[in-house]
């Protein structure tokens, strides 16, 4: 079981974020320790999506205070995430098509020669290690990412994140484009993770995947914290009556 | 690839029709002094299309620092600073001058796109309408000239290298082509990837060693003629051997056009600048959300057209041996063109440094060819403009076959 008696990981206090006077977010405070998968549950539109760009950097917050190891930091930029050990699994993927899944791998830390110039080569080597430990079936290095199907450009995507020692994962609905057998693979890599002591939210749609992969879920609706709720405790209809109705359950006597 | 084939057949169409006049050394050494001022603006027109931007007004920045540098070397370096006309000095200064306000300008019209988020069209638009007439105002309008003795050597025809040094140079350029094939092939077999069979990379090998040393072969053999190789000799107050002849080589400002190419070949493919480029012309958003500074990006995106404006300012302008207040008019869409023609998609993403040298060359030899077989002037510019349109058709349907 995750151990909840240290320091989390990561603590969003109080965070709020807004588009020219619409509340995106409006003071929700979320948190995450190690070993941990937080799941991040809502209607499209219920703010699940902003609140963790402001931990990767895309967005910027507007009030509130993000702490990593119990410590405050700034996160203005995705290169500040990164330099945080803060990986993310967008829900667009974010690669750049006309460029093959190497680049796109080291995109923004690419591996370079004593001289300065990229290291194609190397790059490629290490591209066809993880694919080989996270998709076995990985084909098509040398063709652009745009090329490839939905399943390998996930792939890809996954790779980036953890290729790099991430100690903060963020997944934006990693398996919304996937088949039976990918969704699996990306459970068994989250099971992996989870026991290397990484932390993960997990933004899905899905309730029956959320009770499955996750130890935690904070719940959103229209850009406010519903509540925060053990899943060993709480049944799918718990969850979906927080989704919908906005209600936390009822407390079960202990 | 098959750029390459239509650039052949073209060239060997228009001999066919000259009666072998247009595969003439003397030919191609002009026609690849009139490429040079487009084509190296076009390699930079390729970093500005791929990032998805646009630039409008390279022929009127070229025209500005044109305007700068022959006021340098005219009126500033000999009357204000006292140097005197043909100063030793004079060519490096007004060079470092022009290049320096070519990027600066450039780095300046980069920041209005990348920080202030004005398009690049409006941008490059205003900027056409704005520096074609600084460059007006600095002159006054009048033709400047004649520029410095050491300046016009890098024009063209009046600068060249010389038959030794241009084969040391392509001796020089074969090791060092040869060499990265070599190299490149090691680096896959390192890590185990399949390498190309020996014999086709033999084949490459030989090749790229014919065509760069042809190349300077060709550029050899046209002679400078016999008057002018006398002038020379009676200016060193010697006299001309009977039956002498001595072979142009290669120009310096097409030794410019090479350097320039490959360094930007290597930017493109081996530098993290490139490769970041490259990345923000697929999926900006991708680019920024990997951590790469897109706007800061922008700017220097546009600092390097600037520079290479000013480059080719230098080029143009001492070919011609003066500034003319109509320098560079119509280029920007000349230089568009040729990065187009190049296989650079406006789309984003997708663009070649050769491809762009290539086109502008497609350009130059379409146009000198058509006057050579006596196409009148306004059917040659139709001619161009359709190719264009159709050199675009053909890159779309060749994308789709391959489904990319």
């Amino acid at each position: 079981m995750v151990d909840r008696s240290q320091t989390p990981l990561v603590e969003l206090k109080d965070i709020s974020v807004s588009f020219g006077g619409v509340k995106a977010v409006d003071h929700v405070s979320v948190d995450l320790y190690p070993g941990e998968v937080v799941g991040l549950l809502g209607h499209n539109g219920a703010g699940k999506s902003t609140l963790v760009k402001v931990l990767s950097g895309a967005y910027q917050k507007g009030g509130g205070e993000i702490l990593i190891d119990g410590k405050p930091v700034e996160i203005n930029n995705p290169r500040d995430a990164r330099a945080n050990n803060i990986e993310t699994i967008y829900q667009t993927l974010a690669l750049a098509d006309n460029l093959d899944a190497t680049s796109n791998l080291f995109l923004g830390r690419e591996i370079v020669t004593p001289l300065g110039l990229v290291d194609d080569s190397a790059m490629e080597a290490e591209c066809r290690k993880i694919m080989g430990q996270l998709n076995p079936n990985f084909q098509g290095f040398h063709d652009p990412v745009s090329a490839l199907s939905g399943g390998q450009r996930q792939s890809v995507a996954i790779a980036r994140a953890v290729y790099f020692n991430a100690r903060i994962l963020i997944m934006d609905e990693p398996t919304a484009a996937l088949g039976p057998h990918e969704t699996q693979m990306v459970a068994d890599l989250i099971q992996k993770l989870k026991a290397q002591g990484i932390g993960i939210f997990l933004i899905d749609h899905d309730v029956h995947s959320v009770i499955d992969l996750c130890d935690r879920a904070s719940v959103m609706k229209n850009g406010e914290l519903v509540g925060t709720v053990n899943i060993p405790d709480v049944t799918d209809d718990d969850l979906l009556s927080m989704i919908i109705l906005g209600k936390t359950p009822t407390p079960v006597t202990a | 690839m098959g750029m390459i084939g239509a650039f052949v057949l073209l060239c060997l169409g228009f001999d066919i029709l000259t009666e072998g006049r247009f595969l003439t050394p003397r030919n191609i050494f002009n026609l690849s002094i009139q490429t040079v001022s487009v084509a190296i603006m076009a390699c930079g027109m390729v970093f500005v299309i791929v990032t998805r931007n646009i630039d409008l007004s390279v022929g009127a920045l070229l025209a500005t620092c044109s305007a700068i540098m022959a006021m340098t070397q005219t009126e500033f370096l000999p009357y204000v600073m006292d140097l005197g006309l043909n100063h030793p000095v004079t060519w490096l200064i007004s060079i470092a001058v022009g290049l320096l306000a070519g990027t600066l300008i450039g780095a300046f019209q980069g920041v209005l796109i990348g920080y202030l988020t004005i398009p690049a069209f409006i941008v490059t638009l205003g900027g056409f309408l704005v520096w074609r007439n600084v460059a007006w105002y600095l002159t006054g309008g009048q033709t400047i000239g004649p520029l410095d003795s050491n300046f016009v050597k890098l024009g063209g025809t009046n600068g060249t290298m010389g038959e030794a040094a241009s084969w040391t140079l392509g001796i020089v350029l074969t090791a060092a082509a040869l060499w990265m094939l070599w190299a490149s092939r090691r680096a896959r077999a390192r890590h185990g990837f399949p390498v190309k069979p020996m014999w086709a990379q033999g084949v490459l090998a030989a090749i790229t060693a014919a065509v760069i040393l042809g190349f300077i072969a060709t550029l050899n053999a046209y002679d400078i003629p016999e008057r002018r190789l006398e002038r020379m000799f009676e200016a060193r107050g010697e006299v001309m051997p009977e039956g002498l002849t001595v072979g142009y080589g290669l120009p310096f400002s097409v030794l410019i056009l090479l350097v320039v190419a490959i360094v930007l070949t290597i930017v493109a493919r081996r530098t993290r600048f490139g490769r970041y480029v490259f990345a923000t012309g697929g999926n900006p958003d991708a680019a920024a959300l990997s951590g790469i500074n897109t706007r800061f990006l922008t700017v220097k995106v546009f600092a390097l057209m600037g520079f290479l404006c000013a480059l080719s300012a230098v080029v143009a302008s001492a070919r011609l041996s003066n500034h003319s207040n109509d320098i560079g008019t119509l280029d920007e869409l000349r230089v568009i063109a040729a990065a187009v023609i190049g296989g650079t998609a406006l789309s984003g993403g997708i663009g070649t440094i050769y491809g762009a040298v290539l086109g502008a060359l497609i350009m130059q030899a379409l146009q000198s060819g058509m006057a050579m077989v006596g196409v009148d002037a306004p059917f040659q510019n139709i001619v161009v403009g359709a190719v264009l349109v159709l050199a675009v058709l053909i890159d779309i349907l060749y994308r789709k076959r391959l489904g990319a």
